[in-house]
């Protein structure tokens, strides 16, 4: 790690889904390598989603949704983002989101998607990756 | 009392009057050879020890199981959770697990309906019959059980804030049907502190909500006494990380302030104890499970006897139902699932649970397919008629193993009860975050395990493949949302509008007075198909929203 500041990032539950183990296990971890993490609860709109990460002036944000609700809830977390003038931060997504939707959320303009197994070392290397080509990025070093 | 005595009491007591009224499944149950098969294996020499800690099946403290013939009697309900799309579509899924052998309905409902959302609107996008059936109205519910006799099986609803609403549609679905509510037999959820800290679907604060609750436990006492009116869950918070014991000392916290609120509130204890059923996780390690479920059992049977001072058994007896682990099942090498589930579902047979669901090998990918739940439910069934585990009671007692950790178990639990009192109680512990930093730390801990390698997960960190085929995934058409939504919107338009305001006004009143039970005002509402959104909005609007 060369920065000294630490990246910031948003970990999100979009929808209604309460399943937030995997999402709490991400932002504990992320911390645990030196990233501030801003976890938002669950049951968050997108519109929430995305004035929470303008707010907090994060460099990316994780989505993590179970419930099957992904194609609607990530996309539309973009589109907030956008109409909040942040289209530029860098979304990634988790959670049990089966193989074609993958290719169609990515091509909606997710940075990347995890499904479960992931190792945590592989979403935070995501994380810093994204954190470091994101316009948002805060590592001024 | 001497050994003998106490063996032969309990024959001439609990055993005959069993058999007398419910015969075992056979005559006799013999090994390939005709040997009879022992119904309890039991020390030599039955010592005060013995009859303190573990006693006989059906007899306080319960260790062996709640009734003196366990599985001879009557093997487990097979339950398999189900429901998903449209009321039309999860009533031929439960027609369809009924003519493959299931033995009682379990029903899942989508997380708008779960929070008390109609189906139009704004927060339900995207969810609207995905993780279970969608129910607006009454109309949906007497589409869900179109055909399927009310009074002959038993039901299962995995609700919990607006349990209330769902019991009174279901209610009046029976009605309809010509079955008198009295003869109801099934369960609620109905668990909401488990809620704010596993599972996400609150709408109201603890308070409220817990008086939702007493009126349901009151007004059921009266009315619909074979229906069990909660479900006091260990299952998610185990899904949520936390440990076996974790799972048994939050569980039962929750259990004693239902029964606290509920005397509080001047209900009778055997008016009401008797009904309360548990919902346990059935993981991967066997014997730990074997264990935890025993030691719940005993230690809630010393709960009610010590603390409430329940006198009649049957209020003092922890009934379970069981899941197999969802968190333990791997997106990777699908098929080696059906052997954990398998594992999972005979440690809660060898615990002696009352009903048991088993995961579908696909789960951690989506909804399962049919062919993944028949699996599912075979897996049951291969157990119950195969393995011979279901021939005698409580083989494992008498283990060292098992009796150390049952005790060890129930010990870790006693303790995690009496720290959550010191904090003042399970609602206080909630809301300080005690209970939810607890899980946390266990999920973290495991998971790091995991990462680390130190604790291998079959085709996960060890053993993997490349390029594994995918099988294929039962998905929920996205036009089930709009469809619903014009379903709601025509009965709307079809109702007496006038009338439904009305009630809704009225049952605003009933909830702001603080006494009122809520059961009737809410059944007449229902009645008149007013919908769960609107139903739940007053509550709402009375009672306020809780955010965590």
């Amino acid at each position: 790690m060369s920065t000294t500041t630490p990246h910031r990032v948003l970990i999100a539950k979009p929808g209604l889904d309460g399943h937030d183990r995997g999402a709490k296990f991400i932002a504990r971890a992320l911390r645990d390598h030196g990233f501030e993490v801003i976890y938002t609860g669950i049951r968050r709109s997108p519109e929430e989603i995305a004035a929470a990460a303008i707010q907090e002036d994060v460099a990316a944000i994780g989505l993590s949704s179970l419930s099957g609700a992904h194609l609607r809830l990530f996309p539309a977390v973009l589109t907030a983002l956008k109409n909040q003038g942040a289209g530029d931060i860098p979304v990634l997504g988790g959670g049990v989101i089966p193989d074609e939707d993958i290719k169609t959320l990515l091509a909606a303009g997710l940075h990347a998607i995890f499904t479960p197994g992931t190792p945590a070392a592989t979403i935070i290397e995501a994380f810093r990756a994204a954190c470091q080509t994101g316009s948002h990025s805060d590592s001024d070093d | 009392m001497t050994d003998s005595n106490s063996l032969s009491d309990w024959q001439k007591q609990e055993l005959a009057s069993s058999l007398s009224r419910f015969p075992e499944r056979k005559k006799t149950f013999t090994r390939h050879g005709g040997e009879e098969i022992q119904r309890l294996a039991l020390p030599e020499e039955i010592d005060e020890e013995y009859e303190r800690q573990l006693g006989f099946p059906g007899r306080y403290p319960f260790t062996r199981g709640v009734q003196p013939t366990m599985h001879r009697g009557r093997l487990w309900t097979m339950r398999q959770y189900a429901g998903f799309s449209t009321a039309a579509e999860s009533n031929l899924r439960y027609r369809y697990l009924l003519e493959q052998g299931t033995t009682g309905l379990s029903v899942a409902f989508d997380l708008p309906t779960q929070i008390g959302y109609d189906s139009d609107d704004p927060m339900a996008l995207g969810e609207v019959g995905k993780v279970g059936v969608a129910i607006d109205t009454l109309a949906d519910m007497e589409v869900l059980f179109q055909e399927i006799p009310l009074g002959e099986i038993s039901t299962s609803m995995t609700i919990n804030s607006p349990a209330i609403v769902l019991l009174a549609m279901y209610i009046v679905v029976a009605e309809k049907q010509g079955v008198a509510t009295d003869q109801l037999r099934g369960t609620i959820q109905n668990d909401v502190l488990k809620e704010y800290v596993a599972r996400g679907t609150y709408i109201f604060p603890p308070r409220p909500s817990l008086r939702l609750i007493t009126n349901i436990f009151q007004w059921c006492g009266t009315h619909a006494p074979l229906f069990n009116t909660i479900s006091i869950s260990g299952y998610h918070i185990r899904e949520a990380g936390s440990t076996a014991a974790q799972e048994v000392g939050l569980t039962l916290a929750n259990g004693i302030t239902y029964v606290q609120t509920a005397l509080d509130a001047g209900l009778e204890l055997d008016q009401f104890a008797r009904r309360l059923a548990f919902f346990f996780n059935a993981s991967s390690n066997l014997l730990e499970e074997v264990a935890k479920f025993r030691a719940a059992r005993r230690l809630w049977a010393r709960i009610m006897k010590n603390r409430f001072e329940a006198r009649n058994p049957a209020s003092q007896m922890l009934r379970f139902h069981s899941q197999t682990a969802g968190s333990s099942l791997t997106a990777q090498q699908v098929d080696n699932n059906i052997v954990r589930v398998t594992i999972q579902a005979l440690a809660a047979v060898l615990g002696g649970t009352q009903s048991l669901h088993t995961n579908s090998r696909d789960e951690a990918l989506g909804l399962p397919t049919e062919d993944s739940v028949r699996t599912a439910l075979r897996t049951q069934q291969i157990i119950a008629h195969e393995s011979g585990i279901a021939e005698t009671i409580d083989p494992l007692a008498g283990s060292y193993y098992i009796e150390q950790l049952t005790d060890q178990i129930e010990l870790e639990a006693e303790e995690l009860i009496a720290t959550i009192e010191e904090a003042g109680g399970v609602v206080a512990a909630i809301e300080n975050g005690l209970i939810q930093r607890r899980i946390e730390e266990s999920a973290y801990q495991y998971q790091l395990e995991v990462e680390q390698g130190e604790r291998v997960i079959v085709g996960v960190n060890k053993f993997q493949e490349s390029a594994e085929e995918r099988p294929p995934l039962h998905r929920v058409d996205p036009a089930v949302e709009d469809e619903q939504v014009g379903r709601l919107a025509a009965v709307r338009a079809g109702r007496d509008n006038v009338e439904v305001d009305r009630l809704l006004a009225e049952l605003k009143m009933a909830a702001q007075s603080g006494e009122d039970n809520l059961m009737e005002p809410i059944l007449a509402a229902v009645r008149a198909y007013a919908s769960l959104g609107e139903i739940c909005l007053v509550l709402r609007e009375v009672f306020g929203e809780y955010r965590d």
